[in-house]
């Protein structure tokens, strides 16, 4: 029987006392940080203090139904949007990796057109597919049709909406997902597969949960960015966060203030993501440091002070 | 007579226009320790995934306890097998790596319990107590809930011994279990082998690893270029070996 490796450390025991030295002053640190500050201090001034910037008409619009409404809106439009988005790109990644050359083909052509071609192009373009396809039918190519709708009555602007951004976005997940199972070690597979895994169980327990690390943080960019990019469909009319400010400011001309409204909302939703995808990124990173890193507090605490190794 | 665990006759394997195994043949009882050595780049590891079918052989005969690996023959004739055929297989033959391939995001404990789950349908509950036991075997019984980087390189690969062994394997392959170790930690993983081939495991060992060949093998093959170049008890070949190649081989490692 083998005994397990002791690595405790001796500690307590005569051990020496630790180093105490004058830390290196950083004057140039204090400097600059002045510098920043009073920039700041003369920005927040001037915003605060410019009467044309309206604030009690901002105050007043902050919490109208209708920018609540389009508030809802873009939330709305951005999870079923990045759904749409995420499990297109799964797909489209797993496609890409396919030995069968016209699945990766196909795979291939998708993403060069939809990241080749600009988004604001492809959700005008949407927005009139109805004149291209009058009639819908769902069913066997060259063969019986099961489903008949009306192109009109069926892209109503929330369907345009999630079908432009969604497509979109799933070119650019498929590139993230595919960069994330690449970067698992083959070891893994090979371990997997001795094991008697199958291919499938294999990409679902060991590989994708691995690629996970990888993935995640690019996509809560994405996410961040799918949700500012959604202000793009006020272009068809469609009643999101920002086409409720241009409804507003249309009629009653305030239309810096309601800009800053729509500004406002847009940073309370990403400095929500922001949170979420910390926490995200932590549950994924499980098993991959020895000890956590150091985190803001430490960075804060060593500022102007000698820290060793630990400088940015 | 029984059949034998392992046999090979004539197995060839080539990557592209490099020939990595020229005619292996060779026999492994139920039970026996094989051990293969030799120089790097003389298909001791290819000759290993061939057995598990990591890699395909392009021609000559394999079989593992009377089955041929990754075909199955009727009417003379050779078909392949389906993938969920050859995870069957696989199951049954454990193996441990080089660089121990543990999975990065289980502890432990999930590594050895993951496949026993998922792939023998075992419950659970079951699962972790047959693991707990494996891991008490392979002396971490305390390690259960570490997570592979939190572990030594010798405690990684004793954890990869426990999840291959997790599986009920009728025979073991290892293929450099110890290389990638420091000194130090070589030993304890030895052990665990070492045990393992005292209760009747079949195993098949590439290793470096003289001191454990002359200990534990019953068989040591000696390859060099893809071909069996000397094979027999180990005293025979490693003390006494009738070929240059094998000699010269050696006094290098010894």
């Amino acid at each position: 029987m083998p005994s397990t490796e002791a690595t405790e450390s001796q500690e307590g025991q005569g051990r020496p006392e630790d180093i105490k030295a004058v830390p290196v002053r950083h004057p140039g640190r204090w400097i600059t940080a002045a510098i920043v500050l009073l920039i700041t201090v003369a920005i927040i001034n001037s915003v605060a203090t410019n009467p044309r910037f309206e604030w009690s008409i901002v105050g007043q619009y902050l919490f109208d139904p209708r920018i609540l409404h389009g508030v809802r809106i873009t939330i709305e439009l951005t999870v079923v949007a990045m759904i749409v988005g995420i499990v297109g790109g799964v797909l489209l990644a797993v496609m890409r990796l396919s030995p069968n050359p016209l699945v990766s083909g196909a795979s291939w052509v998708y993403i060069w057109f939809f990241r080749g071609t600009p988004l604001l192009v492809q959700i005008l373009f949407w927005s009139y597919i109805s004149a291209l396809y009058p009639k819908i039918n769902l069913g066997i190519p060259f063969g019986p049709a099961f489903i008949h709708a009306d192109a009109n009555s069926l892209l109503k602007p929330f369907l345009v909406s999630v079908l432009a951004l969604g497509l979109n976005e799933a070119a650019y997940m498929a590139e993230i997902v595919r960069a994330g199972i690449i970067s698992v070690d083959e070891g893994q597979s090979e371990a997997a597969a001795s094991l008697g895994m199958s291919r499938l169980l294999t990409m679902r327990r060991v590989v994708l949960p691995q690629a996970m690390r990888v993935i995640v943080p690019p996509t809560g960019n994405e996410t961040i960015s799918m949700l500012k990019n959604s202000s793009l469909v006020s272009v068809i009319a469609y009643t999101e966060l920002l086409y409720s400010a241009q409804l507003i400011y249309s009629v009653n001309y305030k239309t810096i203030q309601l800009l800053i409204v729509a500004s406002f909302w847009y940073l309370v939703m990403t400095s929500v993501l922001y949170v979420g995808q910390y926490f995200i990124e932590r549950r994924f990173g499980r098993g991959f440091s020895r000890a956590e890193q150091a985190g803001m507090r430490e960075r804060w605490l060593g500022f102007g002070r000698g820290s060793a190794g630990g400088a940015p | 007579m029984s059949e034998p665990m392992v046999k090979a006759e004539g197995v060839h394997k080539r990557f592209g226009r490099l020939e990595v195994l020229n005619g292996i043949s060779l026999e492994v009882k139920a039970g026996e320790v094989m051990c293969l050595l030799g120089p790097s780049g003389s298909g001791k590891s290819t000759f290993l995934r061939c057995i598990n079918h990591l890699e395909k052989i392009n021609s000559g005969r394999l079989s593992v306890d009377g089955e041929l690996v990754g075909y199955r023959e009727t009417g003379g004739k050779l078909h392949e097998l389906r993938d969920s055929e050859v995870c069957g297989k696989r199951a049954q033959i454990g193996m441990v790596f080089q660089h121990f391939n543990l999975f990065p995001h289980m502890t432990a404990l999930d590594n050895v319990v993951e496949a026993p789950v998922k792939v023998l349908k075992l419950r659970r509950a079951e699962a972790r107590e047959r693991a707990r036991e494996l891991l008490a075997q392979v002396g971490l019984a305390e390690k259960a809930d570490s997570y592979p980087a939190q572990l030594s390189g010798g405690q990684q690969q004793r954890v990869a011994i426990a999840r291959a062994l997790a599986m009920r394997p009728k025979l073991m392959l290892f293929d450099e279990p110890t290389s990638a170790l420091d000194p130090e930690l070589v030993g304890d993983v030895l052990d665990v082998m070492r045990q393992l081939a005292s209760q009747g495991m079949t195993m098949i060992v590439v290793t470096h690893e003289m001191g454990f060949a002359r200990g534990v093998a019953d068989t040591v093959v000696f390859m060099d270029a893809g071909v069996v170049v000397e094979s027999g008890k180990p005293d025979d070949v490693i003390s006494n070996p009738q070929h240059e190649r094998t000699r010269t081989f050696l006094s290098k490692v010894l």
